[in-house]
């Protein structure tokens, strides 16, 4: 390799850069990506958050180097995603999402075949797996086919992590996982970020935005905004209220067919409602209006927004 | 190569842990092999024979009767021009025939030697080749007979004609067929099915991320399915040996090196199949229709080649298995040597080289 | 009150596993019920007993009034089924998996036209409704797929993780379909791992380990567990699951 590479390399240690990505499939019929640029620093954890559909798999493929993308550029630990698949390939650990392991296999006999196959051995990197591997232990004589979704998830990761990967890329890990394995999971992102590694991990879950350093919200191709979670619900344009009410379904359409406001969405047992013009008096203007409807019960006050208040916002 | 090896050992694991596979790879042989073959030698019973008696003396009287006082032949006389033979051949209403010529006595005693025609329907080559085995061993007996009491020994020639399929196709022949079928299943199924499995599973897309050489991927699946299918190999040919009584002439040496060479070529279509297809369903499909419809139809094991229409003759050309299946029948059946089946060997080879290295060009380092 | 659904006892037993053991509620007529639980409660095999598609081991049920036990096929024809795991056909068009659907629930060619042209409107897919489902964005084909489901106006029906993966604004369209259901007197039972979508639904269960752990309105349950939100609800009675995995 070309010195001024190296020296690159050295710089860009652990960090992964997008510049102006384009990917489309179908012969340009479907556009996944359209024109994505971020840089993900050196041991952060970063959210990709968007719906399915929204060309998170198709970016962590061009990333693992899985697929070409039409257009732009991208680098992974200081080397190219084209020229320096090979380079890549040995230095990265990721987990698809559709990714079910071996079924037929043990915990043990995948745990061992994936290190090998990385070229390294399970004793080598055991510090960096232990504390989750330790859980799922006692039943490393089982095959994978016959675990729990949140074993194998754990499993999925101690295989991804096994080399001790100077970047990981995490495939929607929480899909169709229950809420306190999904916690579960994040507490152990959190304890691999300090080992200095750095994760990229994409998620439908609006609520799991606020555990990652910074996020990229991304919809149909297109990045909406890249920040911390917090900067990004402070953009936030408007005051944001929460209504409730005891039939809080009822008024949706009476709160969305008042002329202030500008926008009404429900989040649980409340309505996250905004206005047009922010300088008035609008929630008791507002709470007037329905009562005269009769709704005698409704109740407002002034909320933080979330990041799905702000991702509705952006789309 | 330590990843190589661990790669080759999942494989094999997978192989031993699904009931499916196995089944496959061990019941299939023994099932085709004892399928084939109590299917095409079926014991024969008053098998309906035409005498056509010409020559209406006291000799081909004598064989007659005898003939007829066996159980195995209904015999039914009809006088009958060759032609109208020939006919009734053709629509399927006879299945042999035996003629006596004019002067056969005459020729017998005066001559010493006479001859005597057998022909028999040999679409259905076993039962052909069964009555005309039988037909000829009662002339001989009576030949005996008669010679016991002579001073000069008398000679009945007879003269077996198989119609439709000289080459009586088909009796023991199935066997090369069933190696061919059988490694096309194994070999062409199996390895696209393991493989298109690692894209239904997501294995793939880490597979391809680790450092491992997507080359490797291939090899390691290729190695446990080549192994497999030459124990395989030694299976049917010991069910052939010890169960069918077909006994194998040739070198075997020679016949597991061809069969190899055919492993390959095979191996190479699974693995084409495998990339370009990314459902283990379709890959199953394509195999069946790809490869073993064609290895039953056009290696004439089961029909007759030279009775195909010219268009699927040349189309058989270009199937693999049907040099595979000329290579064994020479060598095992006919216990040739290389010096016989060279020429095919070398089109096998040529097909073999251009399946892989179209296979291995195919193969995606990436997902598309 | 009529009641949709009644459970007494209802379990599963495989083997020595009960995958549900002895659930017990009910469902009230016109009501939206969800059906809470971590991976592995035991909520699918819950659910396909009550679909009709598998019989309980022990216990007493009835769905739409009629027996689980001897009245499947009354069951499957007032039910109404969807589940993330897409229920329509990618390579027909949107008007012909209506069509389809509609055929299977025995609807009259008058009235299928009158539906799937209503439905059409209603879903303002009129540009689309020869257009085939695999074109159509991940959230219409959801809405599409729960509209279909509905199409022969069944008593109940059961939603499977229904807005997986789709965005925010998709999501809350598509409870605002069920609402609509639910006012048209459709019971809804639905599944989810949204806990704030848990607050949308009237009443919810939340199973653990085989058993219905909780029952009541959101409200309810939040005061008794003494949290802010559903999410620490859920939380306390998932974690102490000893079992985990379907």
């Amino acid at each position: 390799m070309q010195p001024f590479n190296r020296l690159n390399h050295r710089t860009l240690m652990g960090s992964v850069i997008i510049e102006h990505i384009k990917k489309t499939y179908d012969k340009g019929n479907v556009l996944a990506l359209k024109d994505v640029s971020f840089t993900v620093n050196e041991g952060e954890l970063f959210g990709l958050i968007g719906a399915d559909g929204a060309g998170k798999t198709s970016l962590f493929r061009i990333l693992t180097t899985l697929l070409l993308a039409d257009e732009g550029k991208a680098t992974v630990n200081g080397y190219d995603v084209i020229k320096d698949y090979k380079q890549i390939r040995g230095c990265v650990g990721y987990m698809p999402g559709k990714f079910s392991l071996y079924q037929d296999l043990t915990i043990e006999e995948n745990l061992n075949f994936f290190a090998t196959l990385f070229a390294t051995s399970v004793e080598e990197n055991y510090d960096l797996i232990k504390d989750i591997y330790e859980q799922i232990k006692p039943f490393k004589d089982r095959r994978a086919g016959k675990l729990s979704g949140g074993m194998k998830q754990k499993l999925a990761l101690c295989c991804a992590l096994i080399h001790k990967p100077a970047v990981l890329f995490l495939d929607e890990p929480t899909t169709g996982v229950d809420a306190v394995s999904r916690k579960e999971f994040w507490e152990m992102l959190k304890r691999l970020k300090e080992q200095g590694i750095t994760i990229l991990v994409s998620t439908p879950y609006m609520d799991e935005a606020t555990l990652c350093e910074r996020i990229a919200l991304i919809q149909n191709g297109n990045i909406l905004s890249i920040d911390t979670p917090e900067n990004i619900t402070k953009a936030y344009p408007r005051k944001l209220y929460a209504l409730t009410a005891s039939v809080v379904h009822k008024i949706l359409s009476d709160v969305k067919a008042y002329p202030e406001i500008a926008s009404c969405y429900s989040f649980g047992e409340f309505l996250h409602i905004s206005f047009k013009n922010d300088g008035k008096d609008n929630t008791k203007e507002l709470l007037q209006h329905l009562s005269q409807k009769g709704f005698k019960d409704v109740t407002i006050k002034e909320i933080e927004p979330t990041v799905e208040d702000c991702f509705i916002e952006l789309m | 190569m330590k990843q190589f090896l661990v790669f080759v050992k999942k494989e094999f694991y997978h192989v031993f842990r699904d009931r499916r596979t196995l089944l496959i790879l061990f019941g299939l042989p023994i099932m085709q092999i004892l399928l084939f073959g109590f299917a095409l030698t079926n014991e024969m019973k008053n098998a309906k024979v035409v005498v056509v008696d010409y020559a209406h003396d006291i000799a081909s009287q004598q064989i007659i009767t005898k003939i007829e006082a066996s159980s195995y032949f209904s015999i039914e006389k009809a006088v009958m021009s060759y032609e109208d033979m020939h006919k009734a051949f053709k629509q399927g209403k006879i299945k042999c025939a035996i003629i006596f010529p004019p002067n056969f006595n005459e020729d017998l005693t005066h001559a010493q030697k006479a001859s005597v025609q057998v022909i028999a329907d040999a679409s259905d080559p076993n039962t052909a080749k069964t009555i005309a085995n039988y037909l000829t061993a009662y002339i001989g007996d009576y030949q005996q007979s008669i010679n016991a009491t002579m001073q000069l020994p008398m000679v009945i020639q007879p003269e077996v004609r198989m119609l439709y399929n000289p080459d009586l196709n088909g009796s023991m022949n199935f066997i090369p067929g069933v190696i061919a079928l059988v490694l096309m299943i194994i070999c062409v199924t199996l390895t696209s099915v393991s493989i298109v499995k690692e894209k239904e599973m997501g294995t793939m897309e880490i597979l391809l991320v680790s450092p491992f050489k997507p080359i490797y991927v291939i090899l390691s699946k290729a190695v446990p399915y080549l192994a497999l299918s030459l124990i395989n190999l030694v299976v049917i040919l010991l069910l052939s040996v010890f169960v069918m009584n077909v006994p194998i002439r040739g070198n075997v040496f020679l016949l597991f090196a061809e069969c190899t060479l055919f492993v390959i070529s095979a191996l190479s279509f699974g693995l084409l199949v495998s990339s370009f297809t990314n459902s283990q369903q379709a890959a199953m499909l394509i195999s069946m229709m790809g490869m073993m419809l064609p290895t039953i139809l056009f290696t004439g094991f089961i029909f007759p080649l030279e009775n195909m229409p010219l268009p699927l003759q040349v189309i058989s050309n270009i199937i693999p298995s049907k040099w595979f299946y000329i290579i064994v029948k020479a060598v095992m059946l006919k216990g040739l040597g290389f010096g016989t089946v060279w020429k095919e060997t070398c089109i096998l080879l040529g097909m073999t080289a251009v399946l892989l290295t179209i296979s291995l060009k195919k193969f995606k380092i990436r997902l598309q | 009150m009529e009641k949709a659904i009644i459970c007494k006892d209802l379990t599963k037993q495989f083997g020595d596993f009960a995958a549900v053991n002895k659930i017990s509620f009910d469902v009230n007529a016109g009501e939206i019920f969800g059906f809470l639980g971590a991976n592995g409660a035991g909520k699918t095999t819950a659910m396909r007993m009550l679909c009709g598609l598998s019989y309980p081991t022990s216990g007493e049920a009835t769905v739409a009034g009629f027996n689980v036990y001897k009245q499947q096929d009354h069951i499957k024809r007032n039910i109404g089924y969807m589940s993330q795991k897409f229920s329509l056909y990618e390579s027909l068009t949107v008007q012909e998996n209506i069509r389809f659907f509609g055929g299977i629930y025995g609807l009259s060619d008058k009235a299928l036209k009158d539906k799937s042209n209503s439905l059409i409107e209603r879903l303002g897919l009129q540009a689309e409704a020869k257009k085939r489902v695999s074109e159509l964005p991940l959230g219409w084909k959801q809405k599409l797929a729960f509209s279909v489901a509905i199409i022969h106006q069944p008593k109940i029906v059961f939603l499977d993780e229904p807005t997986g993966g789709v965005d925010p604004i998709t999501r809350r369209q598509f409870w605002d379909l069920i609402y609509e259901a639910a006012d048209d007197g459709i019971t809804i039972f639905v599944t989810t791992h949204y806990m704030d979508e848990a607050e949308y639904c009237n009443r919810i269960s939340i199973m653990v380990d085989g058993r219905v752990e909780a029952l009541d309105t959101p409200t309810n349950l939040k005061h008794q567990y003494k949290v802010e939100t559903m999410d620490e609800v859920f939380y306390q009675l998932a974690r102490a699951a000893k079992r985990s995995g379907e």
